[in-house]
């Protein structure tokens, strides 16, 4: 292919399908509505006083203008319905339509969450079969339906362990709360929320905690321990048992961060690690759509030890009917959200667990490891691996293979940019200098990872060989360059004011 | 004026009976731009090793901690209303904290410039 540079300026600043659009407030009009109302009736004003007395200022579009508007927005964004979205740590793998069909079904959609119980028999009845479902792919006894994302099914697990601790009458004495150098931000700042104190733990040479430094830190003081399994340098913690029985032999609980579970789903139960909570991300490993696509949902299950503790709502089946029970037991920390979780992935979610069936659940997992480790392998020749040996469902890099090159992590996935590639996940994990996380998931096909290995190689090739420069001009094709995120961050303009746009 | 480091990248400079804490330029050189740094209120005692401070860049937000044991004296205004200050010299007028230290042997375990140099590069 190639790229006329002298390709002339057009006058709309247009570049054929790559529309240039401005805000709504420079577009619309003050003056006008996509909407008719009829005239108001003439009626007493009831508003004592607090009526506005200046105008909205919102823009008003016509209903084409509206439409155009979005979609042009919208063709800006990457998505996963367009190409590989290798986000390590994220699982960005294929939103199977039929998931759409299922909860688009109007018992389930139009369904309002203060329906009678009566009249909402079969959507209690789904969110008891996904729920039995997630504990008997984990293992665990119970589950916490209600988080909203990992972060809240974090929140969901660590209160309870906060519950188990304090009903021991030791809520004084087990202040902290160990987690690895590498965990997710989420981890500590979750320890922090429930008033612990967070101490890492160092990782050994192999990119895995270290049972060493860990049993050394362990103590009657320590509540719990937060690890991720595969962790986020994309490994299996062979420890895992050890770490489990350490911890449980000094009093503490173990809280399994499950963003990662798509890679073990149907090959491993939790709950025989010996892990105490753990939640799941039903927008992961369940295929339920995110980041930016819908909300997350994040159940989380819980040992028998922690069983008692989870909050209200849950769903109980009596007598053949199934009930919500809104009031939490005594023991129970209390509630979490208004009502019963995210439906509509609950919906999508139970539709991608029956459609792969447990066989099909395993086979997910083996294909997402099987294809990461062939990412792995084809990239290592030119990229440099964090750590020796196979991964699990992301492959990590480091950017030693960019040292004297003048290229930096951020550059590099700049570039990807140009290859049409969202970016991978980048300078995480902290713990790997200039980190390079790669999440493939199992929705690629062969075809699509030997094109995708192919232009990372081919970037590599161009850095090795001194092309600095275009990488720090990266990105060329974008609808915009290089983004300042400096300026940004340090002075960002949140809001969009009048004086502004009259300059 | 000799400046002492850390194996976490803080540095620690004599003045008076105090010392003077900021983060190593080649620390400020690896976090690349800095957008927001949260330092301690004076009048707080850490104990070496604790979190006292945090810095955000545009790739990572980073704990610091205390190099050694003391009260905080004195806290730079200037760099928590200017972050940029860190990239631009973060071995001087972007020091974070003056401490009064609580167990002065403690600034015997610190590493010197040759000895910190050493260690960055190999790390």
């Amino acid at each position: 292919m190639t790229v006329n540079p002298q390709a002339p300026p057009t006058f709309t600043g247009n570049k054929a399908l790559q529309i240039e659009e401005a805000l709504s407030f420079e577009i619309g009009g003050f003056d006008r509505t996509g909407v008719d109302f009829p005239p108001a009736e003439d009626r007493p004003n009831r508003l004592g006083g607090l009526g506005r007395d200046s105008d909205i200022g919102l823009p008003g579009l016509s209903e084409p203008e509206t439409m155009r508007h979005f979609v042009r927005l919208s063709q800006k964004n990457y998505a996963i319905d367009m190409g590989p979205f290798p986000l390590g740590s994220c699982t960005m793998k294929h939103n199977p339509r039929l998931n759409e069909k299922i909860a688009r079904l109007p018992g389930f959609a139009d369904l309002h969450p203060l329906a009678p119980q009566a009249c909402a028999q079969g959507a209690l009845e789904l969110i008891d079969t996904l729920a039995f479902w997630l504990k008997e792919l984990t293992g665990m006894p119970a589950v916490a339906m209600s988080p909203k994302a990992g972060a809240h099914g974090e929140l969901c697990g660590m209160m309870a362990i906060k519950a188990a601790i304090d009903a021991r009458g030791e809520g004084d004495k087990r202040t902290r709360v160990l987690a690895p150098e590498s965990a997710h931000g989420t981890n500590p700042a979750t320890a922090v929320q429930c008033g612990f104190t967070v101490e890492e733990i160092p990782g050994d040479a192999t990119g895995r905690v270290d049972l060493a430094a860990l049993k050394e830190k362990l103590g009657d003081d320590v509540a719990a321990i937060m690890v991720t399994n595969p962790n986020t340098c994309g490994l299996f913690e062979r420890d895992i048992r050890a770490i489990a029985d350490a911890v449980h032999e000094a009093g503490g609980y173990f809280y399994c961060d499950g963003a990662n579970f798509n890679a073990i789903a149907g090959k491993v139960k939790p709950g025989d690690l010996g892990v105490d909570a753990m939640h799941i991300n039903l927008h992961k490993t369940f295929s339920t759509p995110h980041g930016g696509g819908g909300p997350g949902a994040g159940p989380t299950v819980l040992a028998q030890a922690l069983a008692p503790y989870a909050p209200a709502p849950y769903v109980v089946r009596q007598d053949g009917e199934y009930h919500l029970v809104e009031t939490p037991s005594a023991e129970s920390f209390g509630r979490l959200t208004a009502f019963h979780g995210q439906m509509g992935m609950f919906t999508r979610a139970l539709s991608y667990m029956m459609s792969h069936g447990v066989d099909g659940i395993r086979q997910v997992a083996e294909d997402a490891v099987l294809n990461a480790n062939y990412v792995l392998a084809r990239l290592k020749g030119e990229m440099t691996p964090a750590f020796e040996g196979y991964c699990m469902h992301e492959a990590l890099f480091d950017d030693r293979f960019l040292k004297d090159t003048g290229v930096e992590t951020i550059d590099f996935a700049k570039a990807m940019i140009d290859e049409g590639y969202h970016p991978m996940t980048m300078y995480f994990p902290l713990v790997v200098h200039g980190a390079m996380l790669i999440e493939p998931t199992e929705s690629e096909s062969k075809r699509e990872l030997d094109l995708f290995c192919d232009a990372l190689l081919s970037l590599a090739k161009r850095a090795k060989a001194g092309a600095a420069e275009a990488f720090k001009a990266a990105p060329v094709y974008s609808p915009r360059r290089r983004l300042d995120e400096t300026a940004a961050a340090r002075k960002p303009v949140l809001r969009w004011t009048p004086a502004k746009a009259a300059e | 004026m000799t400046d002492l480091y850390t194996k976490d990248h803080e540095w620690v400079r004599a003045e008076g009976d105090l010392y003077v804490v900021g983060i190593s330029a080649h620390a400020a050189e690896q976090l690349g731009d800095v957008v927001f740094v949260e330092l301690p209120e004076a009048g707080k005692t850490f104990t070496k090793g604790d979190d006292m401070a945090v810095v955000e860049s545009v790739k990572a937000a980073s704990d610091v901690y205390a190099p050694i044991s003391g009260e905080i004296v004195e806290v730079n205004a200037a760099v928590v209303a200017e972050p940029a200050k860190i990239n631009e010299d973060a071995m001087g007028a972007a020091w974070f904290v003056k401490i009064k230290p609580s167990n002065a042997s403690e600034i015997d375990a610190l590493m010197d410039e040759a000895a910190y140099k050493e260690f960055a590069e190999n790390s």
